[in-house]
């Protein structure tokens, strides 16, 4: 690994990694993926493109807020990237940022002007996130379209708007832990800080409480995850239906789902601390809320399968994502079973069990619903298709890879083989895993590379893709309505009024296999059921 | 059922071919609230959770520090248990010397509700589009809000010099008042969360008096006028009567318990 010396200098000496940058790494590894690319990348982008588009409407409810959370979110990035240019390195007291690794700039060499610069960065991230926030809110409240009920929204809107709402209610918790961190860092309290001792000296800091910081962290820490996947499972779930040429199974099971989860997401936060020295009953009235979870996770995993379940099936690149994103939701979530559980996670915890559960359940599968989204509302986003040959392979590649790498993690981790290790030569029990971390480094490779066609393709479609037609997915929804590539105000003349539910599809005797919302009753004789079910909604 | 529940229906359905227009409908605001007020009340509601979540840190912190046993005129300063409010905060401006406990706060308190008072006016006004008494009950706002932070200033000054008679160290020094790292009255912690919080607080209240100063320069200029509307003050009020209520548990939590 000589051969990267020139690039990373002294984190890489004689071609060997530094553990302090090792630290380092794992640390940006998770920041950037959590939030800059999956809460920004599927809730900041989606929510902004589609939701004015979903619900018809001429734009977001202030395209001046949608300004400045962009500029917030690129000042924040902006940040976040320089830190990984300082001579000391970038954070490196992981994602979560525990004190009192992160509130100790003398703790490790990550620890000084990187963690400073990870908060900053972090402050002004929260503030995109809020701002973006309530505009998605407010949008979906006041502007959706005459005839557009609650109850006749898109599943993507619903899963939007109530993404929103959660990020709303648990991002300023985060920002709340960040300032005492900052004021820990720099200002001399003991906010998170009590009876250390560093390199032989007693810190004046008395009376603060680092599990403290764990609860706020956390408050915001788990909902994040929801924040992350529910837009993803709102695109599913219209990609799946849409595709499968069915309405999608038990609509209001859905909704009653997504709101179920919103709700139990804000009371679950300690499964993350179950070996944090809580008490124990504290530990095991979050061990029976979190275990709840997975009655609406189940909900929507059986609609899924229940809405493909004889479908008219396209296999587009979208509806593949789709389905893997099921797919891997399922194979994450049984192993949220075992970790939910108290007793089994003080065995797993800290260990690539973990790892392989969240990468699984909430870090491929978000993936794979950004895919799909990517896929299915390319022709929208510029006015071409994205090539279904690429797209086929650029699925198989990573849909394999993802489980060739994080299958094997379970083996590692049940054995007890700790994650946010430098280095286990150390530990000779642990010797016998190096066959099977070489493979996962080798699937992993696959995976990344792999990503490379779907890059490659989308900037390529975006010039030389197949012009889209105005409605390529035969799909109901109002965003096809408009011209292929919508202009200012999304809709030329007037907005259309909606009828009907998003779901319209293969209605018996019905015309065409899909019913747009914007298609009043009285044009569809020959498919309508009687007057009180149609209207009862 | 009297109806049959096949495709064809028994009777003619007449669908007309207007949509539906309930409150939920579409269309329309289900709220009677505009866009920006709607998106004021999402951000107090946020804003009421990053608040609350330092007032549970201040709960979880206190509850780790020991309480003083025995009645309140034995009490004395010790960073062994947490002290009591009306101990600290006793000294009035220009009364020095006296006991006075919870006076001078409770006197700020007063001052930051009247100002919410003069606010409401500030929105009655705006509804009847008199731009003269906008600006007049604007400008009220104003001066308890700044007499509020100036209040604030003294408060924090005299915590910052604290008393004459301080607090006898274990290595013989005397120390007097209070800052982030040490404190005369007890455990570090109570002067960094009453620095942090009580700052937070007035960090609002300062920016809820920009806010209004240029709300009152809009009016003056005739900008709301000109808009048909005074909508302006009343999402400004939202905010500040929040910055109010946020006041009132900051009071009960660092002066009264």
């Amino acid at each position: 690994m000589d051969w990267l010396q020139p690039f990373l200098g002294k984190w890489i000496e004689g071609g060997k990694l530094n553990p302090e940058f090792y630290l380092s790494l794992v640390t940006m590894h998770g920041t950037i993926m959590v939030f800059f690319v999956l809460t920004a990348g599927l809730s900041g982008t989606f929510s902004n493109f589609l939701i004015p588009l979903q619900v018809g409407a001429r734009d977001m409810a202030s395209g001046f807020m949608n300004m400045l959370s962009y500029w917030f979110f690129f000042l924040s990035s902006i940040i976040m990237f320089a830190s990984l240019f300082l001579e000391t390195g970038p954070a490196a007291a992981g994602w979560t940022i525990y004190p009192p690794l992160s509130a100790l700039p003398q703790a490790i060499s990550g620890s000084g002007m990187g963690m400073t610069m990870w908060l900053v960065s972090m402050v002004f991230f929260i503030v995109s996130q809020l701002l973006g926030g309530v505009n998605y809110v407010t949008t979906v409240i006041n502007l959706r379209t005459r005839g557009l009920s609650m109850s006749k929204l898109p599943l993507t809107i619903w899963a939007f708007f109530l993404t929103a709402i959660l990020g709303i209610l648990s991002f300023p918790v985060l920002l709340s832990a960040a300032l005492l961190l900052v004021f820990d860092r720099s200002f001399g309290t003991s906010f998170f800080l009590s009876d250390i001792y560093i390199a032989g000296q007693a810190l004046h800091n008395q009376g603060g409480s680092p599990v403290l910081f764990q609860h706020l962290f956390w408050f915001l820490g788990h909902p994040e995850v929801y924040i992350v996947i529910m837009p993803a499972m709102g695109m599913v779930s219209e990609i799946l239906s849409t595709n499968s040429r069915k309405p999608i199974f038990g609509y209001r099971a859905m909704i009653g789902s997504l709101i179920g989860i919103s709700l139990l997401s804000f009371v679950v936060w300690a499964h993350h601390m179950f070996v944090t020295g809580m008490n124990p009953f504290l530990g095991s009235v979050f061990m029976f809320l979190t275990l709840i979870i997975a009655v609406p996770s189940g909900v929507k995993v059986f609609n899924w399968l229940a809405t493909l379940w004889r479908g008219n099936i396209r296999f587009t690149a979208a509806m593949l994502f789709s389905i893997g994103f099921v797919s891997l939701f399922i194979s994450g979530g049984l192993t949220g079973i075992i970790l939910g559980n108290a007793t089994l996670d003080i065995q797993m915890h800290n260990t690539y069990f973990v790892v392989a559960h969240f990468h699984l359940v909430m870090g491929s599968s978000a993936f794979f619903g950004l895919f799909a989204g990517v896929y299915h509302w390319f022709p929208k986003m510029f006015g071409r298709m994205m090539d279904e040959k690429l797209g086929y392979i650029h699925f198989w590649l990573t849909f394999i890879g993802v489980y060739l790498v994080f299958m094997p993690m379970h083996y590692v981790g049940i054995a007890g083989f700790p994650r946010r290790y430098y280095s286990w030569t150390g530990f000779d029990a642990f010797s016998q895993f190096a066959d099977l971390n070489k493979f996962i480094s080798a699937a992993a490779i696959l995976a990344f590379f792999a990503q490379f066609i779907f890059i490659f393709n989308f900037f390529y479609s975006i010039f030389r893709g197949r012009r889209a037609t105005q409605n390529p997915w035969n799909s109901t929804t109002l965003e096809w309505t408009t011209p292929i590539v919508p202009g200012h105000g999304n809709w030329p003349g007037e907005i259309p009024a909606v009828y009907r539910w998003p779901y319209d599809y293969s209605k018996p005797g019905a015309e065409t296999d899909f019913i747009p919302q914007n298609v009043p009753y009285s044009q569809t004789a020959s498919s309508n059921m009687p007057y009180e079910r149609e209207m009862e909604d | 059922m009297a109806h049959s529940t096949t495709l064809e229906s028994s009777s003619t359905p007449i669908y007309a071919d207007a949509p539906r227009t309930g409150t939920w409908d579409g269309g329309n605001e289900p709220f009677k609230a505009s866009y920006g007020k709607l998106m004021m009340w999402f951000f107090l509601l946020s804003d009421a959770f990053t608040f609350g979540a330092f007032l549970t840190a201040y709960g979880m912190i206190r509850h780790k520090h020991g309480v003083f046993v025995g009645t309140a005129d034995k009490f004395f300063f010790s960073t062994a248990h947490w002290p009591i409010p009306e101990k600290v905060f006793n000294g009035f401006p220009g009364l020095h010397g006296m006991d006075l406990p919870l006076a001078f706060v409770a006197l700020m308190t007063m001052i930051l509700i009247f100002s919410s008072v003069t606010m409401v006016l500030a929105v009655e006004a705006g509804h009847r589009m008199d731009k003269a008494d906008v600006q007049k009950w604007l400008l009220w706002t104003i001066l308890f809000g700044a007499m509020f932070l100036s209040s604030q200033a003294w408060e924090w000054s005299h915590f910052i010099g604290g008393s004459e008679k301080g607090l006898l160290m274990a290595d013989g020094s005397v120390m007097h008042g209070a800052n982030l790292a040490t404190n005369e009255y007890g455990p570090p912690l109570f002067a960094d969360l009453f620095f942090f919080i009580t700052g937070f607080h007035g960090t609002h209240v300062f920016s809820g008096v920009c806010l209004l100063v240029w709300c009152f320069i809009a009016t003056t200029n005739g900008t709301f006028e000109k808009r048909g509307h005074y909508e302006m003050v009343e999402k400004i009020g939202l905010y500040w009567h929040f910055v109010d209520l946020v006041w009132v548990f900051v009071f009960t939590f660092f002066y009264l318990v």
